[in-house]
């Protein structure tokens, strides 16, 4: 009898379980509606937030311990940045411009013993590699440098959220995941056998969109767009900041792009077969991402095609972690199409988003994904732009990024994303070094094109130059 | 760390930043910084004398930098508040002192340690700061006319106090 019952109540719970699941969840990612359950999780969250934070703060002040706070004033007082000869004009208290005659002071070293201790105490690339520090707790250890048994109630909350969050959501959004690949996986398939091509992608378009709401749901993302009446069109190319692979799904939950990629093998690589089936998207083997020549040529061809969808690319080329923007490489800016430029600005407080590939693999960094709190981003879409006359390719795409830059209050930057894991060329040392004999020298025909150089650059000493090719 | 923080002048939240900032740049997490872990720093590589600065933090024939040793050498570039030397004047000299400053980039100059500036080690490290823009005998010629300009006592080469005299101007305003 007592077996029998206990079966009972599993199963009741388990139909309970799913229906609500496919009422509340599944159904409104189908029909594109929402229930407004998602903002109102948000705002609770918020609440409870400032909730911890305020105990941490007192219970600190009961115990006499200091918290830590990432804003801090640092060591040195760093001046914004001006030009090498500026400074060395200051250091060296001298208001004449530069003579022609060689002027060398013992203290000139001074600019460059500061400028090197500055950046080892604080510099503008290296933290871009790393998850960004938040001002307030939000109850995840992960992201807690004062966490010390402050407060019984605290803890308890602490607690608290674990269970809900590994107990209940992790859960529920494995399952939703589950199902959209599948989803995606089988209509996309059942689609490609339709005879007719404008009802095929009529389909493909709505079984893609209804699957990437249900990715979206299964990692409690909660979208916001803005601009939408700028959404890019087809025969364009849609750029926009790379903070993490999840960037893809939440722009493809508003709208059908074609994706460009490298060939995976196992599960990604089924996904991105089928893709292709229903809808045409541009894969390369790896052998073939080395080719600029190809690179280009497909794309170009894919956006004179004006029945096919606008591509998605990320030029940063790598994941940047959401507090700036870094160089963009210039290859999808040489295609000559309209360029839809989107900037995507996450939220931190209810979870980090940015992939940092050299900590987390993949499968470990989806699990931390989905045992967050939730998902928080703004996406802008930007006034589509055109390379202008006269301006090159390099230039075109720091206009871009400037644009994007400015609308997600992220900081511009020149430096390479690259950088976080090869090692920087030598030749902006060389630009150092030549700036530098300038000063010496002062050779007075290079004094105008000097100054042409260094207006140019937000950070006064790096040129403009594009040192790293390709896409 | 008690004591040495007294003599370091930095605050307490000033630790943790540059603790934190410590750990950052420790890849290896072993609790010290190889050289390798300072060149990772862009801003600091692209400096033409990134490698000198790099190795004032390193002790005499040592690879490794721990975190008393990065917080000693970066304590020397502490603005100097002026209450605080009024405050107690009999105390021995802070590490942030302007001479402490001044000690840190001769030794930027002075590779072998032997409390001179020859000619060759100003030649090194002028070579270092213009790269290939500038010829040898325009260099020499630049080196030459500083030692002359600066060495009083006729050694041909620039001591420690003949280098405060020819950085005399800036001792004027803050440095650094």
């Amino acid at each position: 009898l007592l077996p029998a019952s206990s079966f009972l109540c599993l199963g009741i719970s388990i139909t309970v379980w799913f229906t609500l699941l496919f009422v509340f969840i599944i159904m409104p990612a189908v029909l594109g509606v929402s229930f407004g359950i998602r903002s109102f999780y948000m705002r609770t969250l918020l609440k409870i937030f400032e909730w911890a934070t305020l105990r941490m703060e007192l219970g600190a002040k009961e115990k006499n311990q200091e918290l830590y706070k990432p804003y801090t004033n640092g060591i040195i007082a760093k001046e914004p940045p001006s030009s090498l000869q500026q400074e060395i004009q200051e250091l060296r208290g001298s208001a004449n411009s530069l003579r022609s005659e060689p002027e060398f002071e013992m203290a000139d070293i001074f600019y460059f013993c500061r400028r090197g201790v500055e950046s080892i105490v604080d510099d503008e690339v290296t933290k871009r590699f790393s998850a960004q520090e938040l001002k307030s707790w939000n109850l995840l250890t992960r992201s807690n440098y004062n966490f010390r048994h402050i407060s019984l109630r605290l803890t308890v909350l602490w607690g608290l959220g674990i269970l809900i969050r590994y107990g209940v959501l992790l859960p529920l959004r494995v399952t939703l995941a589950v199902t959209g690949i599948c989803l995606l996986l089988v209509l996309t398939t059942l689609v490609a056998f339709l005879p007719n091509a404008e009802l095929r992608s009529y389909l493909s378009e709505k079984v893609h969109l209804m699957c990437y709401r249900i990715c979206v749901r299964a990692l409690t993302a909660i979208i916001t767009y803005h601009n939408r009446e700028n959404k890019p069109k087809n025969g364009g190319i849609c750029v926009a900041n790379h903070t993490t692979p999840i960037d893809v799904i939440i722009l493809a939950n508003d709208g059908c792009y074609s994706l460009v990629g490298q060939v995976h093998g196992g599960l990604m690589g089924m996904v991105q077969r089928a893709m292709v089936k229903s809808s045409s998207h541009i894969w390369f083997e790896r052998s073939e991402v080395k080719d600029r020549h190809l690179v280009a040529k497909r794309l170009g061809d894919h956006v004179a095609d004006k029945t096919k969808q606008p591509i998605l690319v990320f030029p940063e080329g790598t994941c940047i972690n959401n507090t700036s923007v870094m160089m963009f490489k210039k290859g999808s800016f040489e295609i000559g199409c309209t360029v839809y430029p989107v900037a995507i600005k996450y939220d931190p407080r209810f979870g980090d988003a940015f992939w940092n590939s050299s900590k987390f693999g993949m499968v470990s960094y989806l699990l931390r994904m989905m045992s967050s709190w939730a998902i928080v981003c703004s996406v802008w879409y930007l006034p589509p732009m055109n390379r202008e006359e006269g301006e090159d390719a390099v230039q075109f795409a720091n206009r871009v990024k400037a644009a994007i830059a400015a609308q997600g209050g992220l900081v511009d930057l020149i430096w390479d994303g690259g950088l976080k894991r090869a090692k920087v060329k030598d030749v902006f040392k060389e630009e150092q070094q030549k700036l530098y004999s300038k000063v010496l020298v002062g050779d007075s025909e290079d004094q105008m094109e000097d100054k042409r150089s260094e207006d140019g650059t937000p950070e006064g000493d790096e040129s403009s130059k594009d040192p790293a090719e390709g896409q | 760390l008690g004591g040495s923080c007294a003599n370091l002048l930095l605050s307490h939240s000033q630790i943790t930043r540059l603790y934190s900032r410590f750990t950052s740049l420790d890849k290896g997490e072993n609790g010290t910084l190889s050289r390798e872990d300072f060149q990772r720093i862009p801003e600091l590589a692209i400096n033409p004398l990134g490698d000198r600065i790099i190795n004032a933090f390193f002790p005499e024939g040592e690879d490794q930098v721990n975190f008393r040793g990065f917080m000693r050498t970066l304590a020397h570039f502490r603005p100097i508040e002026d209450n605080e030397k009024s405050k107690n004047p009999t105390a021995s000299e802070p590490l942030n002192s302007r001479t402490n400053k001044l000690l840190f980039a001769f030794r930027l100059y002075d590779l072998d340690r032997d409390d001179k500036i020859s000619r060759d080690e100003l030649l090194q490290v002028l070579r270092m700061m213009v790269g290939v823009n500038i010829s040898d005998e325009q260099l020499g010629s630049i080196a030459d006319r500083t030692i002359q300009e600066a060495d009083t006592n006729g050694d041909n080469s620039i001591s420690f106090n003949e280098f405060i005299k020819a950085s005399f101007v800036l001792t004027l305003h803050t440095l650094l």
